[in-house]
């Protein structure tokens, strides 16, 4: 044992005790302990180990290719042909898609995906990003200035996230996430060491939001904290409630009067199925609302190529969108994001054709919507079987899957069930789940892993899998819940 | 003044007090007599260690250059017809051609359709088919495992032992990454823990590159310099790694020694000798060591050979190779490839504690998986063309070309640079830069200090308005005080770089005779 620094040192330089105390704080449930468990159990399965079933069905995260879903055809020939530009002379390739790739290169360092692009993002790129954001939005302004390209998502969402957090103790940044939420959220909080700060989704009224939820989270929170950011995720993800437009007024108004950053989550803008929803962008709510509140509320919106009808999840692209924010911050901002070069230009690439997708008069069009309209529907389709379905299990009850990809239904679990999972150091609806993996093969993800109100049960399943597959799968979890609340009984 | 008022008066102040305490901005009186607010983010209510971070490759110069390229491009008169950025490692912005077997292989990836077009070589599609059959369904779309793709991870682990004689690479100690950045950053995140003088101390070379001051400003780390040696080309000195490191125990709790191997923005390549000699002292000192070799077959000057950090530690036996805890990093960026948009890169990590493995591999799972683009390109480094195989004769030649335009590059720019009268300039063993050393007269020293701005910067800036040439200022990675250096890329197709190094001759001289 050697002293050093008057600190004895036994072993190694870095371990449990001396690594950063913030990352230990960290949880991903959407990937933890019952996912780690599943890839076990499909190693084993591969080893020829016996099993009550044949294959584990990843039913944990939103991965809709993983599942089986397509590619966008027109998409993956202008990747091929930007990753292989000799392609361009092969007549197979339709004249949109040798365009689209033309005009991506021209945009590269020395016309290569392979060459860094500015931090920002690729400037053509960004500038059809607010083309798309101007025609989403009825024709509201965009500046693609205002426009940052990131790897995924949670890239961006992390970046906002890391310029907020500054104070101490009771001064500390707080930051408004729904319960449930994307867990994302709550990891990069513990991360950053900012206060979290959960408002609840109201299960009886549909996952809607309630400002006087909102409201008594945030006088909650003042006592401990500094609040100065709300997080919203629409279509929300696990809850995928679409939120009326009045409750987007009614969280802007909010959150202009409590004087907090906005953070709109839209990765899911276009999975949107039930009748009598529709997506509202909070940046076109924004500006609808007049002046005093558009040029005042500070705000930040977040797409992604990861879900939609793409499902894109590799290939990491994203973007942000931000209103309001200071031009000091703005260059802080740049200057951050420029110590990782740039995002990964595919990914980029990506992105563009997902704002810049074919038009009517061209030759990729009618392919393309067939391709969109399939893939969006057959969602539609889960999502209602999936609803349909659960509500007929007695003990399981499923709110509308109004958008998003996931269902997030409430599990009564038998105080038997209860106790028995306190005895192995388990959380009742981890060791539901754990259960479930064990029994048929299925990967959920439970509810204490998005957070839910004391004393209920969920789990999270995505709507991905193939109809047929999904068919099964309902009924496996049927038979389940009915075994399992019978053994416990 | 009666109960009444006091009590209303304390009412009134406890509530102002509150509306501060309640995180409410003083409503403030603008100009126009309107009543604005501060906005919730700003300067003063932002991240103070954001604040701190500077990285100089794309700062304030490459920034200008920019506005100089938009006004060229509007048509403004200039003293130069175009801007060449020799400030970033980027080689295919400056013309260096893709290896055309990984293109093929990237495309065959996105649209497999192609699996059926004769015009791609059998090797290319069995590689793309392999990829692709280890992807979630079949695509490159779905996300892989946080840790990337395992059969990715096994090719890596292979290439590892190949080139390391056979040293035994375990895949499970292969974390992909979205290039080597991202690795970097994760391991110092690890590392940092403590308060005040026990705050973690991250030992960096100076020069450096300026990741590594970025990630530790952020994190709130302790930054500890080690001087390299400029007059032994740049070598690594342990007695300054002694210096280093006994005053940084005044202050911090020193834990980490990065090395950059070969070096960045410096060039050395690093000989055997000096590895063990630093693995010694890591040990004894009780740092983790991280070895950025993303630069690994950038190797150009003759007696100098690439010596990976993981082999010599294990060559020189159990009592190191069982202990010394060490993450080498390695990316598709650079090399022969070039390819730095995909944001491929991999680290190895070797002797790390079992539970912080799982904390890492929790960490990594929050942002799911580093591109599959990227994870399949450093397939494709790691497992490229073997002899026998259709791709491999065109393969060998593109890759020679790449890495022998880049040694006489290296040669040419050592050479013409230390024909300057007041620029001295290193061999550059290895790497993709120069860093020379430049005299700058007292005079122009003086008016860069009284713009506020420092010499090398005022000299750089100069430069750039005058012959369009971006290059980064040696403040930017560091250098002993008094002395000035510029950072300068050996990328440029070779004609164009013979004229950049004219030309930067030519400022240099008109720079030194208007401050005389």
């Amino acid at each position: 044992m050697t002293r050093l620094n008057g600190i004895s040192h036994r072993g190694r330089v870095l371990t449990l005790d001396s690594m950063n105390p913030n990352v230990k704080r960290v949880e991903y449930a959407v990937r933890g302990p019952i996912v780690q468990r599943a890839v076990q159990i499909e190693k084993e399965l591969k080893e020829g180990v016996k099993k009550p079933f044949t294959e584990v069905i990843k039913a944990n995260i939103g991965d809709a290719h993983a599942m089986g879903q397509k590619p966008i055809t027109f998409f993956r020939q202008v990747l091929a042909l930007c990753s292989y530009p000799a392609l361009l002379e092969d007549s197979k390739f339709p004249e949109d898609v040798k365009k689209r790739a033309q005009r991506i290169l021209e945009a590269c360092g020395g016309h290569s995906i392979g060459a860094y692009s500015t931090s920002q993002g690729i400037e053509c790129i960004r500038q059809d990003v607010a083309r798309y954001i101007e025609k989403r939005d009825g024709g509201i302004p965009s500046n693609p200035d205002n426009i940052y390209l990131s790897t995924g998502a949670s890239d961006a969402i992390v970046t906002i996230l890391k310029l907020l957090v500054c104070g101490e103790g009771r001064d500390r940044t707080g930051v408004m996430i729904s319960i449930p939420q994307y867990p994302l959220y709550s990891a990069a909080l513990a991360d950053l060491g900012a206060v979290q700060i959960n408002y609840y989704l109201d299960e009886d009224n549909c996952w809607s939001l309630n400002i006087a939820e909102l409201r008594r989270a945030l006088n909650a929170a003042r006592e401990h904290c500094n609040p100065r950011v709300l997080c919203i995720i629409n279509p929300g993800n696990p809850t995928g409630q679409v939120q009326s437009r009045q409750c987007i007024e009614d969280v802007i108004r909010f959150a202009k009067e409590e004087h907090l950053f906005l953070m709109a989550d839209e990765v899911y803008q276009d999975n949107v199925y039930a009748e009598g929803c529709q997506f509202h962008s909070f940046k076109k709510v924004l500006f609808e609302m007049g002046p005093e509140y558009s040029n005042t509320v500070e705000m930040a919106s977040f797409h992604s190529t990861s879900k939609c009808y793409m499902g894109e999840c590799g290939f990491r692209g994203g973007y942000m969108e931000v209103i309001n924010l200071d031009p000091e911050v703005k260059a802080q901002l740049i200057k951050l994001v420029s110590v990782r070069l740039c995002p990964p230009v595919p990914g980029q690439a990506l992105l563009d054709l997902v704002v810049n997708p074919p038009q009517p008069d061209e030759p990729s069009y009618a392919t393309f919507m067939t391709e969109r309209t399939a893939v969006l529907s057959t969602l539609a389709e889960k999502a209602r079987l999936t609803e349909q379905i659960f509500n007929t299990v007695p003990g399981i009850t499923c709110n509308p899957v109004q958008g998003a990809m996931y269902t997030f239904p409430c599990i009564t679990l038998p105080q038997k069930a209860i106790d028995k999972a306190k005895e192995l150091g388990l959380v009742p609806d981890m060791f539901y789940c754990m259960r479930l993996l064990e029994e048929d093969g299925i990967c959920l993800v439970p509810g204490s892993g998005f957070g839910q109100r004391e004393g209920t049960y969920h789990f999270r399943m995505t709507i991905l899998p193939p109809t047929d597959k999904l068919k099964v799968v309902l009924q496996k979890i049927r038979e389940f819940h009915l075994r399992f609340t019978q053994e416990f009984s | 003044m009666n109960h009444g008022t006091a009590l209303l008066w304390k009412r009134r102040a406890l509530s102002s007090l509150s509306a501060t305490r309640r995180g409410l901005p003083k409503e403030k009186m603008s100009e126009n007599g309107i009543m604005s607010r501060a906005k919730v983010l700003t300067i003063d209510t932002m991240n103070p260690t954001v604040k701190k971070v500077e990285y100089a490759v794309r700062g304030p110069i490459v920034q200008r250059a920019v506005e100089l390229e938009r006004e060229l491009s509007e048509g403004m008169k200039k003293p130069f017809a175009e801007v060449i950025k020799a400030n970033i490692g980027d080689a295919h912005a400056m013309g260096q051609q893709p290896i055309t077997f990984f293109r093929q292989v990237l495309a065959l990836c996105s649209y497999p359709e192609l699996l059926s077009d004769s015009t791609f070589p059998e090797d290319a599609k069995s590689r793309a088919c392999r990829i692709l059959q280890s992807c979630g369904g079949n695509s490159m779309g779905a996300y892989s495992a946080s840790q990337g793709i395992d059969s990715v991870r096994q090719d890596v682990a292979r290439y590892i032992e190949r080139r390391d004689g056979g040293v035994a690479c375990d895949p499970d100690n292969i974390y992909l990454t979205t290039g080597a950045s991202d690795g970097i950053v994760t391991m110092l995140k690890l590392l940092v823990c403590g308060e005040g003088t026990t705050r973690t101390g991250v030992m960096i070379p100076i020069p450096q590159y300026p990741l590594y001051s970025a990630a530790l400003a952020e994190l709130g780390a302790v930054q500890i310099d080690y001087f390299l040696n400029e007059e032994k080309c740049w070598s690594l000195d342990i007695t300054e790694l002694q210096r280093a490191v006994n005053e940084a125990r005044q202050y911090c709790n020193p834990r980490a020694l990065c090395i950059i191997n070969p070096g960045n923005p410096t060039g050395q390549v690093q000989s055997r000798q000096c590895i063990e000699d630093v693995i010694r002292f890591a040990a004894k000192e009780r740092l983790f060591l991280m070895a950025d070799e993303v630069y690994q077959d950038n190797v150009y000057a003759e007696g100098c050979q690439f010596h990976s950090f993981k082999k010599v530690l294990f060559e020189m036996g159990p009592e190191y190779a069982e202990t010394v805890e060490l993450a080498s990093f390695h990316s598709t960026s650079k090399c022969y490839m070039g390819e730095c948009g995909f944001r491929g890169g991999y680290m190895e990590i070797i002797n790390m504690d079992d539970e912080v493995k799982d904390q890492l591999t929790k960490l990594l799972s929050v942002r799911l998986c580093p591109p599959v683009p990227g994870q399949a390109l450093m397939d494709l480094v790691v497992n490229p063309p073997q002899p026998g195989e259709p791709s491999y004769g065109s393969f060998i030649k593109e890759r020679t070309a790449t890495l022998s335009a880049l040694a006489e590059k290296a040669k040419l720019t050592e050479q013409v640079l230390n024909t300057v009268q007041g620029i001295s300039c290193n061999p550059v063993q290895g790497a993709m830069y120069s860093f020379p050393r430049i005299t700058i007269p007292e005079k122009a020293v003086k008016e860069a200090t009284e713009k506020g701005q420092q010499p090398d910067m005022f000299y750089c800036m100069k430069m750039l308005e005058e012959t369009g040439i971006c290059l980064v200022p040696g403040s930017g990675f560091g250098q002993k005080d008094g002395t000035y250096h510029f950072r300068m890329t050996i990328l440029p197709p070779t004609d164009k770089l013979k004229i950049l190094l004219n030309k930067v001759k030519e400022f240099h001289q008109r720079f030194t005779q208007q401050y005389s």
